[in-house]
């Protein structure tokens, strides 16, 4: 009987390939609890700030959403002002970057020639790189006195249309919530504008060039081919525009006006939650505190949410493509 | 039937015509603020502004400012870099096709735009008040936790970077590490990441060009100091943080100096993501 002799596993590779394994394992574990530390981030920010501001979220409850009374020196703390005014400063964003981060994403997709797309596309991404805080100093500088010196123009065209004409009645100071919109707006002009053109570029051509080939004029196609197939990734840059506008402090705070009365003129001084928040955290003590962090909490949420929206609805695009 | 092709044309002319001018205006907005930047901080600076501190108010510099943001921009770097990376490493090579690395990875692009004045609020909570319990009021605001909240504004872009270049590296280094046997974490460490090194570090000086600009975490947690400091344990002046104060009084002067400030983190941040550009025109990861 003739023995087929293996030659046995000489022993040190044995082993070599057991601490291998255990290098790898503890290697995973590192690499897996970073990961988590994500998660961690976002889960601790919300809870975080939902403790710093349990006395006032569990003591007034419903109440500090409602009430439009603010008074830090009766520790009278009502939410509804800062809410209004980020909910209102952020649709006029949307409202004006809307149509105009579509336009660019237009220009750039059909219309412009090959040489131009790249810089022009390059420049308008910038926008998203130049700091909040320059945004800010640019509107209270140069923007307020801008808007102070167009208002009574507003006041007498837009300020006497029926029902909207209250929007824009009021005198010219320049700040307030009209202004923080167009600043806004500016700030998340390059976030929406970016994805509409990067959706609107992975329409198969076949699809355009049969519309086309059918006698369509290219705003035919745009409105009929190429946004009916991007619909959801568009819906989901608009809402990611929408996130960015919610949160966002350094550029508005000092074109808001700091005040908490609630006015129906858009021309008013205003107020939002993070420049709430950003203006009075610093010589805030107890409850008023505890109520500014609640604001943050409630921000979070509320962009939280928003972004969900937003990240769900760039997700179908992308399954759509088998990606 | 002229008619209704005539209408179809003059439709197209006036859409095509309102979108060329949207992007004339988005380039306007740009140049315009870019064009007073440049003006009103160039006629602000002087020699002062990187000799003297900020607690001499208007004939004082920013020179703490300067050391402070550079100080605190290094340390969030220093924080977020190590955990970024290996956070992306895990999605892209442990967890590509795992429902935890799909949550996760949805999850940070949420974190990557959050709102930072929360990823603020949230430091503040869990380091300058537990800091100031701790030392008894002796430690509260600090320089480490104005690090720690921006160290979140960067982590998500790090990890982002390095999840996407990592599974631009082809499939068959994977298969011919591993076939010699190599064991993974050595194949991911001395064969992958070095493999996509570019564009991890395009991550890192994307992330350092997010956080640099930063203001709104740094209020409550670094604080701002007038006179210069380097412990990591007081408050700190940061460039953004001293122009947020200096824009906010009415003071020409004070004015003037935030204006220079303002000149010197738009140029860094705006040369920092000229640069990541260039280094990176080909392979394109998008940041919305």
């Amino acid at each position: 009987m003739s023995a087929i002799s293996a030659e046995p596993i000489p022993r040190d590779t044995e082993h070599r390939s057991r601490t291998d394994a255990r290098h790898d394992f503890i290697f995973r574990l590192i690499l897996r609890f970073c990961a988590l530390l994500v998660l961690a981030a976002l889960l601790g920010a919300a809870l975080a700030t939902l403790w710093g501001g349990r006395d006032v979220l569990f003591k007034d409850g419903l109440h500090f959403l409602l009430s439009s009374e603010w008074n830090p020196v009766e520790n009278q703390f009502g939410a509804l002002a800062p809410i209004a005014g980020t909910l209102i400063t952020s649709l006029i964003a949307l409202m004006l970057a809307v149509p105009v981060s579509f336009g660019i994403a237009l220009f750039l997709t059909e219309i412009a020639p090959n040489w131009m797309r790249g810089p022009v596309s390059a420049a308008i991404e910038l926008l998203a790189a130049i700091p909040s805080i320059i945004y800010g100093m640019w509107g209270l500088f140069v923007f307020v006195p801008f808007m102070s010196s167009i208002e009574p123009t507003l006041n007498d065209t837009l300020g006497n249309i029926p029902v909207i004409g209250a929007l824009f009645q009021g005198p010219p100071l320049g700040l307030g919530l009209l202004t923080a919109g167009i600043v806004l707006a500016v700030m998340i002009l390059p976030f929406i504008s970016s994805v509409m053109r990067e959706v609107f570029q992975t329409v198969p051509a076949r699809l355009k060039e049969s519309s086309y080939a059918l006698g369509s004029t290219t705003w035919e196609v745009v409105w009929d081919i190429v946004l009916p197939y991007t619909r959801s990734a568009v819906i989901g840059g608009i809402f990611l525009g929408l996130g960015r506008a919610l949160g966002e402090t350094m550029a508005v705070t000092f074109v808001l006006g700091n005040s908490y009365n609630l006015t129906a003129s858009l021309l008013m001084p205003g107020t939002s939650i993070s420049s709430s928040i950003a203006n009075e955290f610093n010589e805030a003590t107890e409850l008023h505190r505890s109520a500014l962090i609640a604001l943050g909490f409630l921000l979070f949420v509320v962009t939280f949410i928003v972004l969900l929206i937003a990240r769900y609805m760039l997700r179908q695009l992308a399954r759509k493509e088998g990606r | 039937m002229s008619a209704v092709y005539a209408r179809r044309r003059v439709v197209n002319v006036i859409a095509l015509g309102l979108s060329g001018l949207a992007t004339l205006i988005g380039l306007i907005f740009l140049v315009w603020i870019l064009e007073i930047t440049v003006q009103h901080g160039f006629s602000a600076m002087k020699p002062a502004l990187f000799t003297k501190i900020t607690a001499y108010q208007a004939d004082g510099g920013l020179v703490n400012a300067i050391v402070g943001s550079l100080e605190m921009d290094l340390m969030a770097l220093l924080i977020c870099t190590p955990i970024g990376v290996l956070a992306g490493t895990y999605l892209a090579e442990y967890a590509s096709s795992t429902r935890l690395g799909a949550s996760i990875r949805f999850l940070n692009d949420i974190l990557l735009s959050a709102p930072s004045i929360v990823l603020g609020l949230f430091v503040y909570v869990i380091v300058v008040l537990p800091m100031t319990e701790l030392t008894h009021g002796r430690i509260s605001f600090s320089a480490f936790a104005g690090s720690v909240a921006l160290a979140l504004i960067g982590l998500p872009v790090i990890v982002r970077t390095t999840d996407e270049m990592l599974r631009l590296v082809p499939g068959t280094l994977r298969e011919a590490a591993l076939s010699l046997g190599v064991p993974q974490w050595k194949l991911t460490v001395q064969v992958l990441m070095r493999a996509a090194f570019s564009g991890i570090l395009t991550g890192v000086l994307l992330a350092l060009a997010r956080l640099a600009g930063e203001t709104a975490p740094l209020l409550f947690t670094a604080f701002g100091n007038n006179f210069m400091t380097v412990n990591p344990l007081n408050k700190m002046a940061s460039l953004p943080q001293t122009i947020y104060q200096y824009t906010g009084i009415a003071d020409a002067a004070l004015n003037a100096i935030a204006w220079a400030g303002a000149l010197l983190i738009t140029l860094f941040v705006l040369a920092l993501s000229l640069l990541t550009r260039i280094m990176f025109s080909r392979k394109k990861v998008s940041y919305e």
